[in-house]
């Protein structure tokens, strides 16, 4: 048989290929090389480095807080001063965070602009250069920019306003809807849950507050995007989602900060709560330079026939320690957690999942998929707690971990508590590490060995990923091929 | 015209490289041209075509590899894959995850020059057209790559990449292990598809059994680590019918 004519194509060109060119424009803002940037800005209240009653009261009176938040916050600073740091079972690395040196609170005032022409100039241009007004055009129906403590920006578009879905940052909120916040403001999150929880609890600054009327269903994402500007910082966001009956929503986060060279602490609260028959779906691509110690409480209440998904994809920080949550505490709720982790040199990410039932014939799912190069370390440490009284649970839990060099770490810490016998729970791990045949597989079509690397990757996570919106799965696998780069010698 | 040639070469296990498994081999091929290399198992034919392709688990002693008058020894696999060298490899890997359509475009894109987008239509369509010509269903290249197939996919899938990829020089290292006479068919057909005066191919087989369906131009006969034997498609007959003793038996009578 002879070929036909045009099969015999011309020989291949001996070009080498060199793939560093993904970093000019990132698709959602979260890459962390192009968030390498600091620009000089004036803040108009600062308070200053270290933590006391002082500072406390300062943040308060900026954001003109009603008595009762004053009281909460002070007492969530004694709570914190009490609580010890967790090295009992978590990293000895969390001893290295000098409270005294952060900053907790800087701002340009309390008021986020309504349009990107009022916000001023020496914040714009981050954002700006960050792609965040573009993105907002494209695929968002609503934006808040929080830059340092405040937001700098919020806005939502008209047609999800008039839906009656209010959506603002934290201060605002407290200004304004006084009543819808204190009511599940803690309820999920109690400022005791842990010390980060009770430090948040005393200093927080913005975050999103979102509330979905009964039966509204907000059709494109709402997102928020974190920046941390200033050295020495910490960023204490606290965030609320009340989603009413039947309403549903998307949310998504993304964040980045300069690389400094002293570290930098962000240490949100975010409280979901999903009443009877609603959806809740939070997205994070957090990729947090490494010198930021990301120590985040994520919980979730879901009522009767409720959804909440988490989907949190860390990649960047040098200590990353979150345990999405959720509370399943009406009849036939779901929670799920999809959680991505990659751990690069000098970087431990200590992630999983909590799943609480609380009624019966509630379902979890947790599936997380770690990625350990070079000397980076991952943890999974998952809680799956069905009591006694509860009748037809289900929880299946998944967590694979895949190692790309011989010194890579991971560990996998899963604690399963099933009481009663009408329940299913089902467990698997696997810890695998990418082949030196497989990357020669892929070297011999052509591919460099960061390019193979990367693949073997993004085929090792992307069952997850098919699930992200698009440009969140295209910013991930952009940001994969990144780290990816470096890892080969 | 383009040539690939192997110059007096020595091959060890990475491990042990004092003891060489490939011991002092020669062999042009130009393109145009389909050589067979026949031997008994354990003679160094599959360490043959790793080592030219540049297998980290083995080492070339002495002797060189030159690909269009370069030798491509100081050059990484993926370098001497872009200069124009395909594996076909006997047990292909699984990659968990990764569609054959995206590894091929990924393959393709790694061709390109610095800052050239790859055309997805074009691309597709040039997909589809060599899918046709291998026969191979549409839905096949969603899936990931090797994981899961029967043996007859995984070496159709080596085909389909060597027809995208459309390499100067092409091993093919035992294609017809793990086939059965359909696919064995239908991988040949793929081959001699491609056949023409830009590829040359090396066959390496055990058996006969493919060059009644891909005609070499040459036959090599390899033992313990060496040609011992060329001729044309006559020799690989004449095997077939005495066996490898014949070429042990021969090749003691004239060191003796």
């Amino acid at each position: 048989m002879k070929p036909p004519t045009d099969l015999l194509a011309a020989p291949v060109l001996d070009v080498p290929a060199d793939d560093a060119s993904a970093v000019e424009n990132p698709t959602v803002g979260i890459d962390q090389s192009a968030g390498d940037f600091t620009y000089d800005v004036k803040y108009e209240f600062d308070a200053g480095n270290g933590l006391s009653e002082d500072v406390i009261r300062y943040i308060s009176s900026v954001k003109k807080e009603a008595d009762w938040i004053l009281e909460f916050r002070l007492k969530a600073y004694q709570t914190f001063l009490a609580k010890p740091m967790p090295t009992h079972w978590a990293t000895k690395d969390l001893e290295n965070i000098d409270f005294n040196k952060i900053r907790y609170y800087l701002s340009q005032g309390t008021k986020p602009k309504r349009t990107w022409d009022e916000v001023p100039d020496d914040i714009k241009r981050t954002f700006e250069r960050l792609g965040i007004p573009e993105q907002e055009r494209k695929f968002l129906a609503g934006v808040e920019a929080q830059f340092d403590s405040e937001a700098a920006y919020s806005n939502v578009k008209d047609i999800v306003a008039k839906q009656g879905v209010i959506f603002c940052n934290s201060t605002e909120a407290l200004r304004e809807h006084p009543e819808l916040f204190r009511k599940w403001f803690g309820k999920v999150i109690p400022t005791g849950d842990n010390k980060f929880s009770a430090l948040n609890s005393a200093v927080f600054s913005g975050g999103s507050f979102i509330y979905v009327p009964k039966g509204v269903k907000v059709a494109m994402p709402l997102q928020a995007y974190f920046r941390i500007n200033a050295e020495n910082f910490g960023q204490f966001e606290r965030t609320l989602i009340i989603a009413d009956e039947g309403a549903e929503v998307t949310y998504m986060e993304g964040c980045t900060a300069p690389k400094f060279s002293t570290s930098t602490l962000h240490s949100a609260v975010v409280e979901l709560v999903a009443l009877k028959g609603a959806k809740i779906q939070y997205i994070t691509v957090q990729n947090w330079a490494n010198n930021v110690f990301n120590l985040v409480t994520k919980r979730a209440i879901a009522m009767e026939d409720a959804e909440v998904k988490w989907i949190d994809c860390n990649i960047g920080s040098r200590l990353t320690m979150k345990y999405p949550g959720v509370i399943l505490k009406g009849k036939r709720a779901r929670g799920e957690v999809i959680s991505i982790a990659l751990a690069n040199d000098g970087q431990h990410q200590d992630t999983g999942a909590k799943m609480i039932h609380a009624a019966d014939d509630t379902t979890s799912v947790i599936v997380a998929k770690s990625i350990s190069v070079g000397q980076g370390r991952s943890t999974y440490r998952g809680v799956v707690h069905i009591p006694k009284h509860l009748k037809g649970c289900k929880n299946n839990t998944e967590c694979d971990a895949l190692l790309i060099n011989s010194n890579s770490r991971t560990d996998t810490y899963p604690a399963i508590v099933v009481r009663g016998d009408t329940h299913a729970v089902q467990h698997e791990a696997s810890v695998s590490k990418v082949s030196e045949d497989m990357i020669f597989y892929m070297q011999q079509r052509g591919l460099t060995e960061a390019q193979a690397m990367s693949l073997a990757v993004n085929g090792f996570v992307n069952d997850l990923v098919r699930q992200f919106p698009m440009e969140y799965s295209v910013e991930l696998k952009r940001l994969i091929d990144l780290e990816m780069e470096g890892s080969v010698g | 015209m383009p040539s690939l040639e192997i110059r007096d070469l020595f091959v060890a296990l990475a491990a042990t490289p004092d003891k060489p498994i490939v011991k002092g081999l020669n062999l042009t091929i130009r393109t145009g041209e389909v050589h067979a290399i026949m031997g008994p198992n354990g003679t160094g034919k599959s360490t043959l075509s790793k080592a030219i392709a540049g297998h980290p688990d083995y080492v070339i002693t002495s002797g060189d590899v030159i690909l269009d008058g370069k030798s491509i020894l100081e050059m990484e696999p993926d370098e001497r894959a872009r200069a124009g060298l395909f594996l076909a490899f006997q047990y292909p890997s699984e990659i968990p995850g990764v569609s054959i359509a995206n590894f091929l475009r990924a393959a393709v894109q790694a061709r390109l020059a610095e800052g050239e987008e790859l055309d997805a239509t074009a691309y597709y369509k040039r997909l589809y057209s060599k899918m046709d010509m291998l026969k191979i269903d549409r839905k096949f290249t969603s899936r990931s790559v090797n994981e899961g197939f029967s043996g007859g996919e995984k070496k159709r899938c080596e085909i389909l990449q060597m027809a995208m990829l459309e390499p100067t020089f092409a091993l093919m290292d035992e294609t017809d292990s793990g086939l059965d006479i359909d696919a064995l068919r239908i991988v040949a057909e793929g081959v001699e598809a491609m056949r023409g005066d830009k590829l040359g191919v090396l066959l390496i087989t055990h058996y006969q059994r493919l060059l009644d369906y891909i005609v070499p131009d040459f036959v090599h006969v390899m033992y313990d680590g060496r040609i011992v034997k060329s001729g044309d498609k006559t020799l690989a007959l004449e095997l077939e019918a005495k066996g490898y003793d014949w070429v042990k038996q021969e090749l003691a009578a004239t060191t003796a």
